[in-house]
């Protein structure tokens, strides 16, 4: 169906819905990439007066990516609940907006509105809105998730910790990881993305992190990030196996170049709930997302990057994933080009997933070929601190050495505690403190000597 | 929040010390690259550690935009005993090829005429060498990795292609490549996008079967391979058992686990046999 709208002395026709969308979606290289942006600025601006003339029922009788096709919109339409949509069955797209801002819209009925937002939805509305207000509703919605403490509290952020080596060396991984622990970190996950692919490897990997966390009792998970299908090898091997892992995307298509499906996400999980190694819950998946992976994968079916980022964490959402995050910088400047355009898409991609109701996290980071510096992050951190993100990661002085860009530090999350008063898990909290490692509010103690988790510490015991 | 009298030292007797924390496993740090044990200034960086990680952001940024230099690399790779071949992306420049990596993963008009007049008999294995994000990292790594592979090639007796050295160039170049020369499976060296601490990490992509529209989990990828990271002669052993296993299995990608690490003999590879 066609939509047209008249803004300043021109009128403007849109071919469809997905159009519409692409043309009132903020600038990005990714979408001009794709040849689908808004040609001008009033065309940018004409399609959001127009989007915000659609009622949300729309996004459930016009798919934009074709039901025929693709498994994702499939079980969007076939899984959409009804009963909790009913709430804004007569809604426009702007009403949804006022909606969400206003005092009605509590965290409470956030919650239940959740199951009923289709990501075309919650895409349509952050395109309407302002920084700010993808800020202050997010910061409303609440999104709590256990493994073997719990994550998603008021007023708590966690942290990856992320302990990434250039050759999986265990003893570099081993000193990282201390030192992240020294500095607080840790309880999202202690996750590791691997060198390696070889079973071996990923294997001893595991035993290490699962040997530091039984070892000194961290109510915290491990996760070795590889491939879905090789952890469940990992599992069938009997290794320790706290979360399993994967990258996913908003269509059938990118999912295909991921090497999964629907199918594989669901075997994956069943896997890692037949260990049952969680204490306080069952959360055991941990997936990763990103603008621009659909296009990038030749996938995106003409969809703007920014719905079709919105549609992965639909993907997630049945999966009752721990911890999703955002890896809003890490895949270019051919799909966000400068500081600008990564901070509005970090911003967007939490609110949406915030909105559906999965626990968005994100890594905040930035590559040496994009136009961003520490400066864009110290911005983003701190927007995404007030707007309550679930965790971001911290790695050592902000600098992978694996994966060769720059993300948040274990100094990052200090000042993000320091200066907005967020805490950690609590039972991760606790533990620090019994460690010695903070003081009871959370800020670090000075060491003096050798601390007792330093006898972890290869050659640094003797 | 924190009591001022624990961050640092504050003698009462000689005004304002030094403010920073260091921190008592300092002594790890030298068994990682990794940045720790950096201390701290409050809940911040110290300034020396600021300006070192400026400083490294502003190397790797010099790193994206320094010109490759192709035809060295070439009559060095031909000095080794291989035929080259030089050429192009169909991005025409480096900010084109940043913009649009669609452009990158094409060959040149040029370029596609060039390889079709080689003409030569199909090859087991057709090698590309592309600059992609660090040029830096192809002109230090390209030679002395097809050193330590040439020897893994004479042992297992494969045959090559002419090496296709590709300027402004992504992985997937390799696929055309790959489907022009023939060749059963393709090996791309390319450029990673630099780190603060590696402007020069080269990656090793191997795509059995190419043709244009190869999707990214039909690859196996080694990574980090630099004088820090994985050593040449190790990427070289990793690579020729993975290429024996997809000329085996005729397939590579997700499906095509490394599993060369079981033949590690004290953490090192086996030397390479020949005659």
């Amino acid at each position: 169906m066609a939509y047209r709208t008249v803004a300043g002395s021109q009128t403007y026709a849109f071919a469809d819905l997905k159009d519409l969308m692409a043309k009132a979606t903020p600038l990005r290289s990714g979408d001009m990439l794709a040849g689908i942006a808004a040609a001008t600025a009033e065309e940018n601006v004409a399609a959001r007066m127009c989007l915000a003339d659609v009622p949300l029922t729309a996004f459930l009788n016009e798919a934009l990516v074709p039901y025929e096709e693709d498994e994702v919109t499939r079980l969007i339409i076939d899984t959409h609940d009804a009963l909790a949509f009913r709430t804004l069955s007569h809604m426009t797209v702007g009403d949804f907006r006022d909606f969400l801002l206003s005092g009605i819209a509590t965290s409470e009925v956030l919650a239940a509105i959740a199951p009923g937002v289709t990501p075309e939805m919650a895409a349509a509305v952050s395109k309407l809105m302002r920084n700010q207000d993808l800020i202050a509703v997010a910061r409303k919605c609440r999104v709590v998730t256990k493994f073997r403490n719990t994550i998603g509290l008021p007023g708590t952020m966690a942290v990856r910790l992320q302990p990434n080596h250039p050759t999986d060396d265990p003893a570099g991984v081993t000193a990282s990881i201390l030192d992240g622990l020294l500095y607080g970190c840790g309880d999202a996950v202690i996750g590791i993305n691997p060198a390696s692919d070889s079973v071996p490897v990923l294997s001893e990997l595991l035993k290490l992190i699962d040997g530091i966390i039984q070892r000194f009792d961290i109510p915290t998970q491990a996760c070795v990030l590889t491939h879905v299908t090789t952890a469940t090898e990992v599992i069938n091997r009997g290794v320790p196996v706290d979360l399993v892992f994967q990258s996913v995307a908003g269509t059938e298509g990118a999912n295909a170049s991921f090497g999964i499906s629907l199918a594989t996400l669901k075997e994956g999980r069943e896997a890692a709930l037949s260990l049952n190694r969680g204490t306080l819950g069952d959360n055991v998946m941990y997936f990763e997302t990103g603008q621009g992976s659909a296009l990038s994968a030749n996938a995106h079916h003409g969809v703007d990057q920014q719905t079709l980022e919105a549609r992965a964490y639909a993907v997630c959402r049945p999966f009752k994933p721990l911890l999703v995050n955002t890896v809003v910088g890490f895949i270019g400047p051919e799909y966000l080009y400068d500081g600008k355009q990564i901070i509005r898409a970090g911003l967007e991609d939490h609110f949406c997933g915030k909105l559906m109701g999965v626990p968005l996290g994100c890594d905040v980071c930035y590559t040496n070929h994009a136009e961003a510096d520490q400066d864009d992050m110290d911005t983003l951190m701190t927007l995404l601190g007030a707007a309550g993100v679930t965790y971001i990661m911290g790695i050592p002085g902000s600098d992978d050495v694996m994966l060769n860009y720059q993300s948040t530090s274990f100094h990052d999350q200090l000042y993000l505690r320091q200066v907005l008063g967020l805490k950690r898990a609590p039972e991760f909290e606790a533990w620090l403190q019994r460690m010695g490692i903070t003081e009871p509010d959370g800020s670090l103690r000075k060491q003096h000597g050798t601390h007792p988790l330093l006898a972890a510490a290869p050659g640094l015991a003797a | 929040m924190s009591d001022p009298a624990e961050d640092g030292d504050l003698p009462a007797d000689k005004g304002i010390g030094n403010a920073v924390i260091e921190d008592s496993w300092r002594r790890l740090a030298s068994i990682t690259p990794a940045r720790i044990a950096l201390g701290r200034a409050g809940t911040g960086l110290p300034t020396r550690e600021v300006l070192r990680f400026a400083l490294a952001h502003a190397q790797a940024r010099d790193a994206v935009h320094l010109p490759f230099d192709s035809a060295r690399v070439a009559a060095e790779i031909a000095a080794l005993g291989f035929e080259t071949v030089e050429v192009k992306s169909a991005a025409p420049a480096r900010d084109s090829y940043l913009r649009r990596p669609d452009l990158g993963r094409r060959l040149s008009e040029e370029s596609v005429g060039l390889l079709g007049e080689l003409g030569g008999a199909p090859a087991d294995i057709a090698i590309v060498v592309a600059d992609g994000l660090s040029s830096t990292a192809i002109h230090a790594q390209a030679v002395p990795f097809l050193t330590a592979f040439k020897a893994r090639i004479a042992e297992a007796g494969w045959s090559v292609g002419p090496v296709c050295v590709a300027s402004q160039a992504r992985v997937a170049l390799g696929d055309e490549v790959g489907e022009l020369l023939k060749a059963q499976a393709v090996i791309v060296l390319i450029g990673e996008r630099p780190g603060l601490s590696s402007p020069d990490s080269l990656g090793l992509y191997l795509t059995f079967a190419p043709r244009a529209g190869r999707s990214d989990a039909e690859r196996n990828c080694i990574s980090n391979v630099r004088g820090e990271g994985l050593s040449h002669d190790h990427a070289a052993f990793k690579l020729s058992w993975l290429l024996k296993e997809a000329l085996a299995r005729r397939l590579t990608g997700v499906a095509l686990k490394d599993e060369s690490d079981l033949l590690l003999i004290g953490g090192h590879p086996p030397p390479a046999r020949i005659g």
